[in-house]
């Protein structure tokens, strides 16, 4: 049975991803991920699965992909330094269409930084880290029972779609202890869901036909039929092509198959935004602080809301938009200079303004940093509140 | 009676990328005779390569074949070993992608002892991208990134390899077909981490550079540069056809199977640690 548990982040990212069956982890260490790797050390051998530590975090990514095409789900965790030397892999998972899922807990960049401090500076470089266009799915988790569902969620959505999938959350979320739900070690054993099933293929395999927008589902080596797989853009056999309509029809294709809401599951909370003049977009552990923001300006007469995007990339446009044709003022709070903020300008900067608030220092934003930032934009406060103090 | 392996090649893929005159072909032909003789099923058969002229050869045989990224199909081959232990898994690397951007994941590969067959093939120049120095490019050789003489000294694979732990190294050239494919036969059935460097050509850059002539002069200079007849042919055309000796001294390379051993296999030792849940 499951049962509610005191853990970190970080440990229910590995046991999100061992209930979703992930059967393989290769990883390199690094703060403030290293967690998920020590867990999924200890637990991969016990639930019938492999665990690697790599020479580098290029190696890493490139055994998780090994292995999911031998037929394992397969992931990896790093941080921002180790995240920027994925990115070839993340390129080559895009393009090659080989399922896998990466895990980056965000620490603050650039380059070695400040390893212990959180941020969110990787919301771009997950989107488009890697050379020319691909598609991405990242998913933001703000909390520890969510990192869990999260994380499975992942898997689920790299098979569908055959893609890599980044779970991406900040220091914080890695790192602090919550109550959540997890599955007992003795489950895990017994779902013995650990190897990805090849579909039967009548005649030859063509690995990237696609069917009604997506790829076949992936055979494993070794399970059917020879096939061919590679970095040069290829058609749907598999083998390099150069010919131009071929290379812009792939092209088209790839970045055409992820649906704006990769899963079900997955769509943007809405907090108090029926009536609401002022949106706060946050996500990760700045949406826990703008959830407190919005109360208190709520508190303080002002008509605030929260949305909080569960998928940064796609970016849930619809939803976005949707909002837009009935608020007039966005803050995009994030711990970063204004990353996702430019997803946010693009999509509704027509109809709406968009603010952000910026806290790039190595601390998390605050709830009142926030709800300073949703004052300053909506104007003095209605008369009745106008003399309560900012709590 | 050389037996005829077109059946381990995806003939509707031909004709080939690779240059009149290259030798890989002649390591490949070695490579699936070896393993027509030992009898490994197609599909149970992995070709896993990096980047560079002798990467893509993965493409034309008829196996489960994965073509990576730069240097690091050793990576990728160790993931697909750990989720697949029944497949046979070789990688192709050239002496620019396995020894130079690959030369961690191939130390590291020889250290973990992965049950692999790396083939490398050194030809000395980075082929691909034009005829630019290669980490085996021995001082004084032209390239065109080294116009006035290499200044570097080069690698010597097979000392890495054996220094990383490899339990199978041995060096063989694709002058010599025959012993090529009993060595890779011996590779193949080597449990544990095996590493094949073979010399081959490239006359459209390397040879051309260096002048040392078409593929055919290239090779044999290369067999009298390091093997027993070299003495006698040493001051042949086959050398250095216009008198011109490289400026630096070649170093002498061992040839043959120059070192086995035998290590527990990391892909055993990792599924034993699974059968035992973990309880050691």
């Amino acid at each position: 049975m499951a049962r509610l548990r005191l853990v970190r982040g970080n440990t229910a990212c590995a046991y999100g991803a061992l209930s979703a069956g992930c059967r393989f982890y290769a990883g390199y260490p690094i703060t403030p991920s290293s967690e998920v790797a020590e867990e999924m050390a200890r637990l991969l051998p016990r639930v019938g699965g492999v665990f690697v530590q790599m020479e580098d975090e290029m190696a890493s990514l490139a055994a998780c992909i090994g292995a999911s095409l031998g037929g394992l789900r397969s992931m990896t965790a790093t941080s921002g330094p180790g995240f920027t030397l994925m990115q070839e892999h993340l390129g080559y998972a895009a393009l090659a269409e080989i399922p896998c899922v990466v895990v980056d807990v965000m620490r603050l960049g650039p380059s070695t930084g400040f390893p212990t401090a959180p941020a969110q500076g990787d919301v771009l470089q997950a989107r488009w880290g890697s050379h020319g266009d691909y598609p991405m799915v990242v998913l933001a988790p703000a909390g520890v029972q969510e990192v869990f569902e999260l994380t499975a969620a992942a898997f689920e959505v790299a098979d569908r779609f055959r893609t890599p999938v980044v779970v991406l959350y900040d220091e914080v979320v890695g790192h602090m202890m919550e109550p959540a739900t997890l599955p007992e070690l003795s489950e895990l054993v017994a779902s013995g869901k650990w190897r990805r099933p090849s579909p039967p293929v009548q005649g030859t395999y063509l690995p990237y036909a696609y069917r009604e927008g997506t790829p076949p589902p992936l055979v494993s080596f070794g399970e059917g039929p020879r096939y061919h797989v590679t970095g040069l853009i290829h058609d749907e056999s598999g083998f390099p092509t150069q010919d131009p309509d071929e290379v812009g029809e792939m092209l088209r294709r790839l970045n055409g198959k992820l649906p704006e809401i990769p899963a079900g599951q997955l769509h943007p909370e809405l907090v108090a935004t029926g009536d609401a003049e002022v949106v706060v977009v946050a996500y990760g552990i700045t949406a826990r602080a703008a959830r407190a923001a919005v109360r208190q300006a709520r508190e303080l007469g002002v008509r605030a809301g929260l949305f909080r995007p569960r998928v940064l990339w796609p970016s849930p446009a619809t939803a976005l938009r949707e909002l837009s044709g009935r608020v007039g003022m966005f803050v995009v709070a994030e711990m970063n200079f204004g990353q996702w903020a430019r997803e946010v300008e693009r999509l509704v900067g027509r109809w709406a303004e968009v603010a952000t608030v910026n806290q790039v220092d190595g601390t998390p934003l605050s709830p009142q940093a926030i709800l300073e930032r949703v004052l300053e934009v909506t104007g003095p406060v209605p008369s009745a509140a106008a003399g309560r103090k900012i709590p | 009676m050389i037996p005829d392996v077109r059946g381990y090649l995806r003939e509707a893929r031909m004709p080939h990328i690779l240059c009149p005159g290259c030798g890989h072909g002649i390591v490949l032909g070695a490579l699936l005779r070896a393993v027509h003789t030992l009898g490994i099923p197609q599909d149970r058969l992995a070709v896993v390569a990096g980047i560079g002229c002798s990467s893509r050869l993965a493409g034309y045989v008829d196996a489960c074949t994965l073509h990576t990224t730069h240097g690091r199909a050793l990576a990728f081959a160790t993931g697909l070993k750990l989720a697949r232990p029944e497949l046979v898994v070789i990688v192709l690397t050239g002496d620019g992608d396995g020894l130079s951007i690959g030369g961690n994941h191939l130390i590291h590969a020889a250290r973990r002892n992965v049950d692999l067959t790396c083939i490398l093939f050194n030809n000395a120049v980075y082929g691909m991208t034009g005829g630019q120095v290669a980490p085996t490019t021995q001082p004084g050789w032209l390239a065109s990134t080294a116009p006035y003489g290499h200044p570097e000294p080069a690698f010597d694979g097979c000392a890495l390899v054996q220094g990383a732990g490899g339990t199978f190294v041995a060096r063989s050239m694709a002058y010599d077909p025959l012993g090529l494919q009993s060595i890779l036969t011996e590779a193949l059935q080597h449990r544990g981490f095996s590493y094949v460097e073979v010399l081959t050509d490239c006359p459209v850059y390397f040879g051309r550079y260096n002048r040392l002539g078409e593929g055919p002069e290239l090779l044999w200079s290369q067999k009298a540069r390091f093997g027993e007849v070299g003495q006698m042919l040493q001051a042949k055309r086959f050398v250095t056809p216009d008198g011109t000796a490289p400026a630096g001294r070649v170093e002498g390379l061992r040839f043959g199977i120059l070192h086995r051993s035998e290590r527990p296999e990391f892909t055993r030792v990792c599924w034993s640690q699974v059968k035992q849940g973990g309880n050691p």
